[in-house]
């Protein structure tokens, strides 16, 4: 793919639920593209849609209507198992409330995306104490989440999100659990992140604060982006 | 890191639990191993009993003995190879806590019957040619500490010499062992027309006969001869496989295999629902842990694995300590304190291996509702429950 063609393309993307009789519609008719080195902040009130548009980027839930592709290759038709192979090739996720698996140390729990590649042994621990040196919590390798500042285990997150070397990261309300100092740090990482290893970043936030670090700026209201900003 | 460290990790989040299902099963099979291998010494007698071999008691009761006539009329009896007979003497040593099983028999028959009772040559000839020789099981001689050439005194509760003396004096010249373990080694014998030559009253009599048959097919037609031929007599008889025989014998006793059996279900039952129970509970606590696994790439198949490992892993875990505490416990001390009694007690490869298949099957039953609820953890209800 050349630098001009879009990462991420989406054709009218429809997501709709049920309850009961009822059905709630999310979201329909998106259209957008998403280049490849983007930042991109979606921000947005509650049950806008952010995290629903999120979840349709990163393959873990699948559109009512419309298409989503991803470096050319169409992902909403793949199955579950297909899926699964694409995500642990493609993207890495980071979540608000960090979810790292609490009976393992920080770098058992970088590893983890690892276990999902043929990088076996001494790479593999290589790759483990470069991704923790990045987010600048190597000296914590051993500690497990528990031990762990709520800042700290975010970077633990990270950097088990870029282990794998995926094209994309996915980040819902990333900084939504941290004090002001801490989400800078992490938003800064994030940056540098884009910036340095020229990763895409999708960024779910409340926070126009954190919104700021992102090259564009998008807004979703009732389904619908309301406003784009870019400070291209 | 492995999944196998994934998967301890998780079996062993909450330690406390973990010990405690480990326990649970650990005792599961303790109790497994151990009445698993007396029920089998106990009906050792069963499986050792030969498929050719055939006992004929008194109709009323094993324990009315018939007339030793009898003998030669079944040995006439058309597909009979050899007959022999055995009388119960009910004898103990010294005290009358030291019962010893003790037989009087017709010898040369009865070992032609009893071919895997083996001694060295000498020692059975010389058990043939000497009339108050006392044949002695190996067992015996190891608990009381006799040898050869040793004068042992019997006494017996039910027969009395012309003498007046209940008091029988021996001499071991010979001793018996099995030709496997499971070929029991721990009573005596001695010739029964010592026996019946001293005996104060009830002479010429058989506690039972014991015969082989030239071809087990031919067994029932044989059984039915010989009560046939017996029929509206004085003793009438009831002739069976030794099986049947041994196994009617036990019965007397209640029916060990279902009591034991019994047992070992509900410990199952119960070891089946704890865990069920506490593997669902476990997984249930950690559907955020699945969803995020499955975010990272995580197939279904592969959490299934995960999950369903962890309860195969505590089966065993706790299985095999619980198997190797009852072998230490079996092999090491109950065995070697009741070799009088019950002797070869010991936790076989047999029971082993049947206790591992349960393991498995365990870890399975309890570990597949987990495993199919974590493998259909939806990503994103999941990831919605902060």
């Amino acid at each position: 793919m050349s630098k001009t063609e879009p990462l991420y393309v989406l054709r009218g993307l429809s997501k709709q639920y049920s309850r009961g009789k009822e059905t709630i519609p999310i979201f329909d008719g998106l259209d957008m593209e998403i280049a490849n080195g983007e930042f991109m902040a979606i921000m947005g009130p509650s049950g806008s849609g952010k995290t629903t548009l999120l979840n349709q980027l990163g393959g873990i839930d699948a559109p009512t209507t419309g298409e989503v592709i991803f470096d050319g290759r169409r992902i909403d038709n793949l199955g579950q198992g297909a899926l699964a192979k694409w995500r642990s090739e493609n993207v890495g996720f980071i979540f608000q409330f960090y979810n790292l698996m609490p009976t393992l140390t920080a770098a058992q729990n970088v590893e983890l995306p690892l276990l999902l590649s043929p990088v076996k042994g001494a790479e593999r621990k290589k790759r483990v104490a470069t991704a923790l040196d990045i987010v600048g919590i190597g000296d914590r390798a051993k500690h497990y989440p528990r031990q762990l500042s709520g800042g700290q285990q975010q970077r633990v997150a990270i950097a088990r999100a870029i282990v794998a070397d995926p094209k994309v990261l996915l980040c819902d309300e990333p900084t939504g659990d941290l004090d002001r100092t801490s989400a800078d740090e992490v938003l800064e990482m994030l940056q540098l992140l884009n910036t340095k290893m020229g990763k895409t970043i999708i960024m779910v936030t409340h926070d126009p604060a954190a919104a700021k670090y992102a090259k564009t700026e998008l807004f979703l209201d009732k389904g619908k982006f309301i406003k784009k900003g870019s400070k291209k | 890191m492995n999944d196998f460290t994934l998967v301890l990790k998780n079996l062993f989040r909450k330690k406390l639990r973990a010990i405690l299902l480990l326990f649970s099963i650990l005792s599961a099979f303790l109790i497994f191993g151990a009445l698993g291998s007396f029920y089998k010494v106990f009906t050792a007698g069963v499986e050792v009993a030969a498929a050719d071999r055939l006992i004929t008691v008194n109709k009323i009761n094993f324990t009315v003995s018939l007339p030793l006539a009898y003998v030669n009329r079944v040995r006439s009896i058309e597909g009979v190879r050899n007959a022999s007979h055995a009388s119960w003497f009910g004898g103990y040593y010294q005290d009358p806590r030291k019962q010893v099983q003790t037989f009087a028999i017709e010898a040369d028959t009865y070992l032609a019957a009893y071919s895997e009772l083996v001694m060295p040559d000498e020692q059975r000839k010389a058990f043939m040619e000497t009339r108050d020789c006392l044949l002695t099981g190996i067992d015996l001689v190891d608990q009381y500490g006799w040898k050869l050439g040793d004068s042992v005194p019997i006494n017996s509760n039910i027969w009395q010499k012309k003498d007046g003396s209940s008091v029988w004096e021996f001499t071991i010249c010979a001793i018996f062992d099995g030709d496997k373990e499971t070929v029991p080694a721990n009573y005596l014998m001695f010739h029964y027309d010592y026996f019946n030559e001293n005996l104060a009253f009830a002479r010429d009599k058989a506690g039972w006969i014991i015969l082989n048959s030239e071809d087990p097919a031919m067994n029932d037609d044989i059984s039915k001869q010989i009560d046939t031929l017996f029929a509206n007599s004085q003793a009438e008889t009831k002739t069976s496989t030794e099986s049947a025989f041994n196994k009617a014998f036990l019965q007397q006793m209640g029916n060990i295999g279902l009591i034991l059996s019994s047992v070992i279900g509900a410990a199952f039952a119960t070891i089946l629902m704890i865990v069920g129970t506490t593997m669902v509970m476990a997984v249930s606590e950690r559907t955020k842990e699945i969803a995020v696994m499955k975010t990272l790439g995580f197939r279904t198949g592969r959490i299934f694995r995960l999950v369903l490992s962890e309860s195969l892993l505590l089966a065993l875990l706790g299985g095999l300590i619980g198997l190797g505490i009852a072998w230490a416990l079996v092999d090491l001390a109950i065995g070697p304190a009741l070799s009088g009694f019950l002797p070869g007690m010991r936790l076989t490869a047999d029971i082993a291996l049947l206790a591992i298949v349960l393991m498995l099957a365990l870890g399975l039953i309890t570990g597949i509702l987990p495993a199919l609820k974590a493998m259909n953890v939806a990503i994103v209800d999941a990831l919605g429950k902060n």
